[in-house]
C-alpha cells in the first residue's frame, strides 16, 4: 500500500504522456519535479509581490522580504540549525562548496595541510578542493571505498592526522546511493581538529537531518533536488565559523557602509549574500520545504526504501543486471548496467517507453573509473514514485535487453 | 517500437556487437582520440594513408551501440577511398543525420551508411554517430588534440 498514492496529483507534470506513454519519471537524483504549491509560490511572487528585498519601504518589498526570510526559518526548522544567521542562500550546493573553499579555505588552509574527500564524490565536491590545494600548496587525500560502494573506515581513520584541516564528503552518493556514516566521520575528524563539510544535495530530500546532533561544521544542498526551483540552494555553517570567514563576493546587501576608502560588512547571514538574490527561487524553496515537512521526512524515507528494495529484488532476479553500488546503508538510487546494452542506448530505448532515467557518469567520473564502467544507467526515486513505475521500468529494460541479445 | 527500430536496425545492432575493423592498425600513418563526454564514448582511430588514399583504417574503444556501429560502418565504407571522397562523404553523412525528419534523405551512393539515417529522429544521439568521423578527420589533419563532439 502506497501511503503517498494521492500525492501524484500534487505534481502536474506527472500527468503527461511521452511518445504516447504515461511519463514514468525516475531521474529524481538529477532533479525532482515540483508540486503545485512550489509552482504557485513562484507565480504568486511575480504576480503579486515582485520587489527587491531588504531595502524597500513599500508594501511589495515588505511582503517579498517576509516571504524570502520565511524560507530561512523553514530551513532552520528542517535541519535543526541553532539560528537563522547560520543559513546562507546561494545558487546551489556547488556554489556553497565553492564559497567554503574560497572563503574558509583561503583563510584556514596552508601549504602542508591536508584535505580529505571520498572516492565517491560528485565533481562539485572535488574540483573546488583541487583548486584550493593548488592555491595553497595543501594536499588532497582520497578516502577509498570497497566494491559495494562503502567507505573503508579504517583507511579513512589512518588518513586523519593533525594536519587534516577539512573532511568534505557526500552525505548520500548521487551515483551509488550510499549513505555515508557521517556521525562517525564528524566525530573522528573533530578529534584531530579538522572541520567537516557534508554535501547534502542528495540526502536532504530523502532523510531527516539534524546538523546540531551531527555537530557538522558545513552542510550544503540544492533546492531543485528537494522539490524546489533550480538556481537556489543553502549553505549551513556554524555561526562562529561564518563570523570569522571573510566575505565571498562583494556588492550590495553584504555591506553596512561603503566609502571609497573602506567598507564595513553586514551582519550574518547577509555578509554572504551579495547582490539581489534569487528571490522567487528562495520563496519557492520555502514552499518545497513546507511540502516536505507536511509529508514527514521519516514517512518519505520509509516509502522510498520500500521502492528501492522492490526494485533491487527485481534487478537481481533478472540475471542480466549488474548493480553498481550495493552498500548496506543506501537510499533512493539504483545504479546499474545491463549486460550487452550500453547505458546510453538503454536510456534512449526507455525514453520511448515514457521512462526517464539517467545514463552517464553522473558527474562522478572517478566513481565510474573505480567500477570499470564508462557510464551507468540510474533510476532514482522520489515520493511520487510507485511500484507500478518500477514494474514499467523493468518491462522496458527487458525489451532493451531482448533487442541486443 | 517501430521508431526505435529505425535507430536500432539489425545492421546497427550487428555492427555494435561485432564491430569490423576493430583493433590496432600497425603500421599506421595517422591516429587520433575521440571523446563524447555526454555518454562516455572513447574512440581511437588508426589510419594508413598511401598516395592520397585511405589504404586501411581501424578503431578501438568503448562506446554506445550507435557510436561503435557508426565507426564500424564508416571503416568498411572508407577503406580504399581517396581523401577527397572522404571529405565529400563526411559532408553528406553530416547532412543525413541532421536533416529535418520530415524531409527525404539524399542517400544515393551512401551505401550502408544510410542505416544511420534514423539517428536524425534522436537529436541527443547525433553526436554518437558522428564522433568517429570527427576523430578520423582530426587524425588526417594530424591534430594532436582529442576530437570532441561538443
Amino acid at each position: 500500500m502506497n501511503p503517498f498514492i494521492d500525492i501524484r496529483n500534487d505534481f502536474p507534470i506527472l500527468k503527461q504522456q511521452v511518445y504516447g506513454k504515461p511519463l514514468v519519471y525516475l531521474d529524481n537524483a538529477a532533479t525532482t519535479q515540483k508540486p503545485t504549491t512550489v509552482i504557485d509560490a513562484l507565480c504568486n511572487y511575480y504576480r503579486q509581490d515582485n520587489a527587491n528585498v531588504h531595502r524597500g519601504v513599500h508594501a511589495l518589498s515588505e511582503r517579498a522580504t517576509v516571504n524570502y526570510e520565511r524560507t530561512r526559518d523553514d530551513l532552520v526548522g528542517l535541519i535543526h540549525a541553532n539560528n537563522r544567521r547560520e543559513i546562507v542562500f546561494v545558487r546551489g550546493a556547488t556554489e556553497a562548496i565553492n564559497l567554503v573553499a574560497q572563503s574558509w579555505g583561503n583563510a584556514n588552509v596552508a601549504a602542508g595541510d591536508e584535505i580529505i574527500i571520498s572516492a565517491m564524490e560528485h565533481h562539485s565536491n572535488i574540483v573546488p578542493w583541487q583548486w584550493l590545494c593548488e592555491r595553497t600548496g595543501a594536499t588532497l587525500k582520497i578516502a577509498p571505498m570497497n566494491a559495494r560502494g562503502e567507505l573503508l573506515m579504517d583507511q579513512f581513520d589512518a588518513m586523519l592526522h593533525a594536519r587534516t584541516r577539512l573532511v568534505a564528503v557526500v552525505h548520500q552518493s548521487n551515483a551509488l546511493g550510499t549513505i555515508n556514516p557521517v556521525a562517525e566521520i564528524i566525530q573522528k575528524s573533530h578529534a584531530v581538529g579538522a572541520k567537516v563539510l557534508l554535501d547534502g544535495a542528495q540526502a536532504l530530500a530523502h532523510m531527516a537531518v539534524d546538523v546540531q546532533a551531527l555537530d557538522v561544521d558545513f552542510y550544503v544542498t540544492s533546492a531543485h533536488k528537494m522539490y524546489g526551483p533550480t538556481g537556489v540552494g543553502m549553505l549551513y555553517a556554524k555561526e562562529a565559523l561564518l563570523e570569522a570567514m571573510p566575505p565571498y563576493q562583494g556588492g550590495g546587501d553584504m555591506i553596512r557602509t561603503v566609502s571609497f576608502e573602506r567598507s564595513e560588512y553586514n551582519d550574518l547571514p547577509y555578509k554572504f549574500e551579495a547582490g539581489t538574490p534569487n528571490i522567487a527561487g528562495v520563496i519557492g524553496f520555502g514552499a518545497a520545504l513546507r511540502y516536505l515537512q507536511s509529508l514527514g521526512m521519516d514517512a518519505i524515507a520509509k516509502h522510498e526504501q520500500s521502492l528501492l528494495a522492490y526494485a533491487t529484488d527485481k534487478a537481481e532476479s533478472t540475471g542480466y543486471i549488474r548493480l553498481i553500488g550495493t552498500a548496506k546503508n543506501k537510499a533512493s538510487v539504483l545504479s546499474f548496467a545491463v549486460n550487452g546494452v550500453h547505458p546510453h542506448d538503454l536510456g534512449t530505448i526507455l525514453d520511448r517507453d515514457g521512462v526517464a532515467i539517467r545514463a552517464g557518469h553522473h558527474c562522478a567520473m572517478p566513481v565510474m573509473k573505480f567500477f570499470g564502467v564508462p557510464a551507468t544507467a540510474r533510476a532514482s526515486f522520489a515520493v511520487y514514485n510507485t511500484k507500478d513505475d518500477v514494474d514499467t521500468l523493468f518491462v522496458a529494460i527487458e525489451q532493451a535487453y531482448a533487442m541486443f541479445s | 517500437m517501430f521508431d526505435l527500430r529505425s535507430l536500432y536496425q539489425e545492421v546497427i545492432v550487428d555492427h555494435s556487437k561485432s564491430p569490423r575493423h576493430f583493433g590496432k592498425l600497425d603500421p599506421c600513418t595517422h591516429q587520433a582520440d575521440g571523446h563524447n563526454p555526454l555518454c562516455g564514448d572513447q574512440l581511437h582511430v588508426y589510419l594508413h594513408i598511401k598516395n592520397g588514399c585511405i589504404d586501411d583504417l581501424s578503431f578501438e574503444g568503448d562506446g554506445c551501440a550507435i557510436s561503435v556501429a557508426s565507426a564500424s560502418i564508416m571503416s568498411e565504407t572508407l577503406k580504399g577511398k581517396t581523401l577527397g571522397e572522404f571529405e565529400a562523404l563526411f559532408d553528406r553523412f553530416q547532412q543525413m543525420v541532421t536533416a529535418p525528419v520530415d524531409q527525404p534523405v539524399a542517400d544515393d551512393g551512401m551505401g550502408k551508411l544510410t542505416v544511420l539515417a534514423g539517428v536524425r529522429e534522436f537529436p541527443s544521439r547525433v553526436k554518437c554517430a558522428i564522433l568517429c568521423w570527427h576523430t578520423l578527420k582530426s587524425a588526417m589533419h594530424a591534430d594532436s588534440g582529442v576530437a570532441k563532439t561538443e
